[in-house]
């Protein structure tokens, strides 16, 4: 009819071309004449603008959607390549953000402390080492305060300039370094402390203090002091011994030396008395004589005394030396000795000087008193030469002659008399006049004499003075020294006390703390025994309870296996049971017909479920059997074979279809192409399925094959690889199959455990 | 679903398909008839318009069958 139609159609169609042939022909000359000269062309044009319009289209859509883009690439092959080169590479994805990699560079506080650590434990040891070298002089008891001071303000500025040496420092210092410099640095400073008491120390008291300071042992420095003590009073010994006796000797010899220079005194003033008596007096042999004997005498002893004072001096002069000597030796104690010498010595000399000056003074006398007895025996002789001249027969002792003598003799001699006595008033008034000059020329003499005397006074009580002067200030000096040395004293004394409390203190301390260890140590031995005693008691307890419990258990177990025996025979004859009923099911599957399903298996599970009431096992599993298989039953192997393969057939048939490859004309390609592949009927599948093996013709015909072997579960399994049409066209197939499945395992299961039970229940023989 | 229900199914959507096609295409070619005699003066683009027309809604009802488990249906939900 259709045919027909057309026919009609075409019929109509050509007649009303022939109809309007002219106009038409025209149309069709005019489209001939054109079509045969640009026909060709024409086509080739239109040919050319639609397949570059359609280039254009979708090289523009595809600038547009990236979407688009993406699949024309994936479906048309080299279109990759000319939408590169049109326009550029596509878009990538932009990758998840790089992390910035934090770097945890160490923090500057860390960098601080580093540096503040080796400063703070330099400051402490540099403080420690200063207070240490002050500590440690304490107990070498000689050294002076002074020098401790004086260490440890030398010790701050060496902790201060260590400081500020450090500070200095710009990177981080290993701790150790800094350490090792700063023991480098301690040992220097402790160095220059040493040198520096030693430097500064100049009491040649103690000679420890050239060594290091290092604490020696107590005995030592005893022993050291006692020897010290030994020597110094050895010295002493010695030194006062000699002083002693130089002292004593010069004492002597200054004694000898004043009473000789007494004497000369006593005789030289007596000489001059005698003189003067003499003098007086007029003619006295006897006083003559005695004069005579008292010159004599005063000579004498002028030499005497001369000599005494000579030895006097040389002894002196010994005891000065010895006294320098001693001086030299440099001991406190033989100070006072020196000092108490010297002033004797010092007294010695005065006395001896006043003596000296005594005498000089007595000689001095004496002089004018002997130059005066010399003028006027001058002066007697003078006279008498006078007279003997004048009356040469007149002796010379005229005053007992006065009976012998005549009137001339008288007259004469009254005359010469007279003569004399005018001579002599002459002389008296020329002695006048003359006087004066020369009391002149002898007050100028004396002056002289005087001024000598009064240098040289002044000189020795200017020499003495200094002398007094002198010893005055060693005397004041020694009580310095003194004084000094009692205040060291009780300085020391003082340190010494605070020493020895402290050393109580540490003592105390000691004590208590082994104390504590004794403690300690006392009760964790305690504790030992203890806990060895209750383990000892546990053990037996133990060991007790061990044999009850042995004891009981063995008596349980009997108990128990009288009991097992029973329940195993209950159990036996339960497991018959199950075992039958499960056989009966078993047998029940066996019933399908091909296309028919087996007897609902209903009446065989309830026989199951009864005789496994206390069994939850087999209740589970009873209860498992899907219900289906129940209700209807289930189909058998066979008959799932037999409708496999004509199931096969559609499945290949609609392969291509799926969700979103439906329309029509797919299925006219899935038809296409279920005609023109072949595959195996049956192939053996692999042990690993891979992805070219999930295709579905592939699957069938793995799938086939494993039921063709009796493998319907493996068949199951491949056949819910299928995907799409293929999948929901064999859904109920793979339903009946799985049900079949799942009720045969529930079965074996069964029958597996009713066999197991009924093996574990047999009583071998 | 039954035993078979599926494989046959398939059978039977191709029956469906297959008759309503040939139906609405006849329908479509009668109607292209009638009207081409009365309103367009016997030409021929009327029946090859209702025959298209007819294989056409055929086509499209057959292959709405076959695409029918495969569409999902949507809901538009407001935000109220």
């Amino acid at each position: 009819m259709l045919r027909a139609c057309l026919r009609g159609a075409n019929a109509t169609a050509r007649n009303h071309c022939r109809r309007s042939p002219g106009t038409s022909l025209q149309h069709c000359r005019h489209y001939t004449a054109g079509e045969s000269s640009s026909g060709a062309s024409k086509v080739i044009a239109t040919g050319l603008l639609t397949v570059s319009g359609g280039v254009g289209g979708t090289i523009l859509y595809a600038k547009w959607d990236h979407k688009f883009r993406a699949a024309v690439e994936k479906n048309v092959p080299y279109s990759d390549r000319l939408l590169g080169l049109a326009l550029g590479p596509a878009p990538q994805d932009v990758g998840l953000p790089v992390k910035n990699q934090v770097e945890l560079a160490q923090p500057p506080s860390m960098m601080e402390k580093q540096v503040k650590a080796p400063k703070a434990k330099s400051e402490k040891k540099v403080k420690d080492s200063a207070g240490s070298p002050a500590k440690e002089p304490s107990p070498v008891v000689t050294q002076p305060a002074q020098s401790i001071e004086e260490m440890s303000q030398e010790a701050s500025a060496e902790a201060t300039h260590i400081i500020s040496a450090i500070s200095e420092v710009p990177s981080v210092p290993a701790p150790c370094d800094t350490e090792a410099a700063a023991v480098k640095e301690e040992c220097k400073e402790c160095h220059d402390h040493k040198d520096t008491p030693a430097a500064v120390h100049p009491n040649a008291e103690s000679p420890s203090a050239a060594e290091p300071l290092k604490e020696r042992p107590v005995e030592e420095v005893a022993a050291r002091l006692a020897q010290q003590d030994q020597e110094e009073q050895d010295i002493l010994a010695s030194v006062s011994a000699s002083l002693e006796e130089s002292l004593a000797s010069s004492a002597k010899a200054t004694l000898q030396a004043i009473g000789a220079q007494e004497a000369a005194l006593q005789a030289i003033t007596q000489h001059t008395h005698k003189l003067k008596e003499a003098m007086e007096a007029e003619e006295k042999s006897a006083q003559w004589k005695d004069l005579e004997a008292a010159l004599a005498d005063r000579t004498c002893s002028v030499n005497d005394a001369g000599t005494a004072l000579l030895k006097a001096n040389e002894a002196l002069g010994a005891l000065r030396s010895v006294i320098d000597d001693s001086k030299g030796l440099k001991i406190a104690a033989v100070h006072p000795l020196v000092l108490a010498a010297e002033e004797n010595l010092h007294n010695m000399i005065v006395d001896l000087d006043k003596v000296v000056t005594k005498v000089q003074s007595a000689e001095s006398e004496a002089k004018i008193v002997s130059q005066y007895s010399e003028l006027v025996n001058e002066a007697k002789q003078q006279f008498q030469r006078e007279v003997s001249s004048l009356t040469p027969e007149i002796q010379a002792n005229w005053k007992g002659l006065t009976g012998k003598l005549s009137a001339d003799d008288l007259n004469a001699l009254i005359a010469h008399a007279h003569r004399r006595i005018d001579q002599l008033n002459r002389e008296l008034a020329e002695q006048r006049v003359r006087e004066q000059i020369h009391i002149d020329a002898a007050l100028e003499q004396q002056k002289l004499e005087d001024q000598k005397a009064l240098e040289k006074a002044v000189n020795t009580s200017l020499q003495h003075v200094k002398e007094d002067a002198r010893l005055e200030q060693e005397r004041k000096l020694a009580e310095l020294r003194e004084v000094m040395e009692a205040e060291m004293r009780t300085q020391l004394r003082r340190q010494a006390a605070a020493h020895t409390d402290h050393v109580q203190d540490v003592l105390k301390v000691q004590e208590q703390e082994l104390r504590a260890e004794a403690d300690q140590v006392l009760s964790s031995k305690m504790l030992e025994q203890e806990t060895r005693y209750r383990q000892l008691n546990q053990e037996q307890l133990d060991n007790f309870t061990l044999d009850m419990n042995t004891a009981y258990a063995r008596l349980k177990g009997m108990e128990e296996a009288i009991d097992s025996h029973v329940v195993a025979e209950e159990e036996a004859r339960r497991a018959h049971q199950l075992w039958l009923s499960v056989e009966a099911l078993n047998y029940t599957l066996k019933t399908a017909d091909a296309d028919v399903p087996t007897v609902p298996l209903k009446s065989a599970a309830e026989a199951v479920r009864d005789s496994c009431h206390d069994n939850d096992f087999a209740m589970a599993l009873a209860s498992a059997l899907p219900e289906e298989s129940l209700h209807r039953g289930v189909y058998s192997e066979a008959s799932l074979r037999a409708r496999f393969n004509s199931l096969r057939s559609l499945a290949r048939r609609v392969a291509l279809i799926d969700e979103s490859h439906n329309s029509l004309y797919q299925y006219f390609l899935s038809y296409l192409q279920a005609a023109l592949l072949f595959e195996d009927k049956q192939e053996a599948p692999p042990t690993q399925l891979s992805r070219e093996d999930l295709d579905p013709f592939k699957l069938l015909s793995y799938a086939s094959y494993c039921l063709e072997h009796g493998d319907l579960e493996l068949a199951a399994k491949l056949v819910n690889q299928l995907r799409g049409e293929a999948r929901r066209v064999v859904e109920d197939w793979l339903t009946e199959a799985r049900l079949t499945l799942e009720t045969r395992q529930v079965v074996s299961l069964l029958s597996a455990y009713a066999n197991a039970v009924g093996l574990g229940t047999t009583q071998a023989p | 679903m039954t035993a078979g229900n599926m494989a046959e199914e398939h059978g039977r959507k191709w029956d469906r398909c297959l008759a309503d096609t040939v139906l609405k295409t006849a329908t479509g070619l009668g109607v292209g008839i009638v009207f081409s005699v009365l309103l367009f003066k016997r030409r021929t683009w009327p029946l090859a318009f209702g025959s298209g027309l007819g294989v056409g809604m055929g086509y499209t009802n057959c292959q709405h069958d076959f695409r029918s488990p495969y569409l999902i249906h949507g809901r538009v939900v407001k935000d109220q």
